[in-house]
């Protein structure tokens, strides 16, 4: 059914239409209009069959998210930012045990300082941690996205991060085909658990395991994500024959056809830069885009096909690898057939920055025109940051860093984009 | 594609207003998108939500800077914050104030956009007077769809019934109502001024 509803709203939509047992959630912005309406279903009965369990913390949320999948139960929960730090190390349990608990990530920059808003340095600071990680491009695919991913976690027994730009998905109002419950239920399988915390048939789940089997245990949770990139694209092909939709595969192309510059970015910005795209494509110039729905695992072989053409990858990003430049772009450099093929390293949108359609005409432009940098950051004030380094060069007190930018910025707020 | 950027103060409904406008655009069968501008809002500090509807899938996630319509929630952010930024020549602008634009210091400003694309309206007496409370965003979207005519005041009442329970969406309904005919007066006295 067509709906005019918030990002949040439809992903608790379908999470309760994947008939989950056991969700656990702590709040955290901007991740907490999803549980709050999973919540408010479990209590009216909408959702049935399904125990809320409030928890005293992130940590305590994914603990008990293992401990309820472990018991054979279909479990869910959310979280974004600290949050996902803070249950960091029950994330690599619930992966390292072959647990497949679904979790939204509403991307939210990590502090310090602090900073409520959109990037995605929460989900690739656990990008090596055995989750499957897929990003949706917009609400529709937030949606359609966690239908796909009960059904290749719970198949391959693996967990799955659902990562949905904080704020910028989770609290917009726009457009969702929300699907019937039959639609589900035909797509989505009850849930057989390869292993199962069961008294009749006693089990121990999380042995230790010594120098002697912990590689092949390690090795065979990549086998298994390898598994995923060979499943995802037929999950996509059959949910687009059972909802009638596109949504989820590895990787979207966008015009790159005979693109010379070709444009890789993941989540709700591949919007904007479409539209920049049209707006460049339309001047004559042969732009185009690919977006990462699959981050993890990385789809190697896939990447190398889609980048083939190109004479140059601008691979734009909403996190930094500090003391580095891109993580996205150092995955992608890695999948280029002809290594030579030039590489920028675009960092975009860290903490909410807004990304304009006029910043990315310019930064493209300048790529096409070789005059990027190896590594940039879209829209930096450099005077600010001119002004902290200078200090930093006269005084050896010059106090907290975060603070003196903001000094020398007057009152950021009062501006609208 | 049409714009409309709201202003106004944490606890206004501002966000809300913009939900509400999108909801009346997808009744019309348009793509709409509405959304914040995610600062850590507090009562009473400087709130911007914005709203895009348009005949194809909205793609585009940039805040609105040059927008086709302007809803000012609260005039006293006419001399804090720089409301009027980008604001397309022929665009629209909506105050809730019972002053006009010159009594507001404004008039002059505004001479360079077309006098029948803006109108001040009382929404917050509108909204007392009907809901109970100063939450004037619901009767300014009435009033938008008089002056902008790029909204029927059905769909906003429409969507204002399913944003609230019954008793609250009642009152907003009244509220809107009666701004949607007060606009249409004001727009009505103003032609008329025109003409003679």
């Amino acid at each position: 059914m067509l709906k005019q509803t918030e990002g949040s709203h439809a992903v608790a939509e379908a999470v309760a239409l994947c008939r989950p047992e056991v969700i656990c959630a702590y709040p955290i912005s901007p991740q907490t209009h999803i549980v709050e309406g999973l919540g408010e279903m479990v209590k009216s009965g909408a959702l049935a069959n399904c125990e809320f369990i409030n928890v005293e913390s992130e940590f305590a949320a994914m603990s008990v998210a293992i401990g309820a999948s472990a018991a054979g139960a279909r479990a869910y929960t959310a979280t974004a930012s600290q949050g996902l730090l803070f249950m960091a190390e029950a994330v690599f349990n619930a992966s390292g045990l072959g647990l497949p608990i679904v979790m939204t990530v509403a991307n939210r920059a990590i502090g310090a300082p602090i900073n409520i808003w959109n990037d995605h340095t929460d989900a690739m600071s656990q990008r090596d941690c055995g989750w499957i990680q897929l990003f949706a491009e917009d609400n529709q695919e937030a949606l359609d996205l966690h239908i796909q991913a009960f059904r290749l976690g719970e198949e391959l027994s693996l967990p799955v991060m659902v990562c949905m730009d904080g704020f910028i998905l989770t609290h917009a109002y726009e457009r969702v085909d929300i699907p019937a419950q039959p639609q589900v239920d035909a797509y989505l399988p009850r849930y057989e658990p390869r292993q199962i915390l069961d008294p009749a048939e006693p089990v121990s789940i999380g042995a230790m395991v010594g120098p002697e089997a912990f590689m092949e245990v390690r090795y065979l949770a990549h086998i298994k994500q390898m598994q995923a990139l060979e499943l995802i694209p037929g999950y996509a092909e059959e949910f687009r024959s059972v909802f009638g939709r596109g949504s989820g595969g590895l990787l979207h192309s966008y015009r790159t056809e005979d693109a010379d510059t070709i444009v890789v970015a993941l989540g709700s910005v591949l919007g904007t830069i479409k539209d920049t795209v049209d707006e460049m494509r339309a001047d004559g110039t042969r732009i185009g885009v690919l977006g990462i729905t699959c981050f993890r695992p990385w789809p190697h072989a896939a990447m190398r096909t889609a980048l083939e053409g190109a004479k140059r990858v601008v691979v734009l990003e909403k996190s930094l690898a500090v003391g580095l430049g891109g993580i996205v772009s150092s995955n992608v450099h890695n999948s280029l057939a002809a290594p030579s093929t030039p590489v920028y390293t675009v960092i975009a949108g860290l903490g909410g920055r807004t990304i304009t359609r006029a910043s990315l005409h310019g930064v493209f432009a300048d790529a096409i025109a070789g005059q990027l940098e190896s590594v940039s950051f879209l829209d930096l004030d450099g005077t600010a940051v001119d002004r902290v380094l200078a200090r930093e060069r006269e005084v050896r007190r010059s106090g907290p860093i975060a603070e003196a930018v903001l000094r020398g910025m007057g009152a950021p707020g009062a501006r609208i984009g | 594609m049409f714009q409309t950027r709201i202003h106004g103060r944490g606890g206004q409904g501002v966000v809300t207003a913009a939900e509400m406008l999108s909801v009346a655009a997808f009744r019309e069968g348009r793509f709409a998108q509405a959304f914040p501008s995610f600062g850590s809002e507090r009562t009473g500090a400087p709130v911007v939500a914005f709203c895009r509807f348009d005949d194809k899938a909205i793609r585009l996630r940039e805040p609105i800077m040059q927008p086709d319509a302007l809803i000012i929630q609260d005039p006293t952010l006419l001399h804090q914050v720089d409301v009027f930024g980008g604001l397309v020549r022929d665009g629209y602008i909506l105050i809730n104030t019972s002053r006009s634009f010159s009594e507001l210091g404004i008039g002059e400003f505004v001479q360079g956009f077309h006098a029948e694309h803006l109108c001040t309206v009382p929404a917050t007496e509108f909204a007392l007077k009907h809901v109970g409370r100063p939450l004037p965003n619901a009767a300014l979207l009435g009033g938008f769809a008089a002056v902008s005519g790029h909204i029927a005041i059905d769909s906003v009442l429409a969507a204002i019934r399913e944003k609230f329970p019954r008793k609250v969406a009642d009152g907003n309904i009244a509220a809107a109502r009666a701004a949607y005919e007060y606009v249409l007066g004001e727009m009505q006295e103003a032609a008329h001024a025109q003409a003679d």
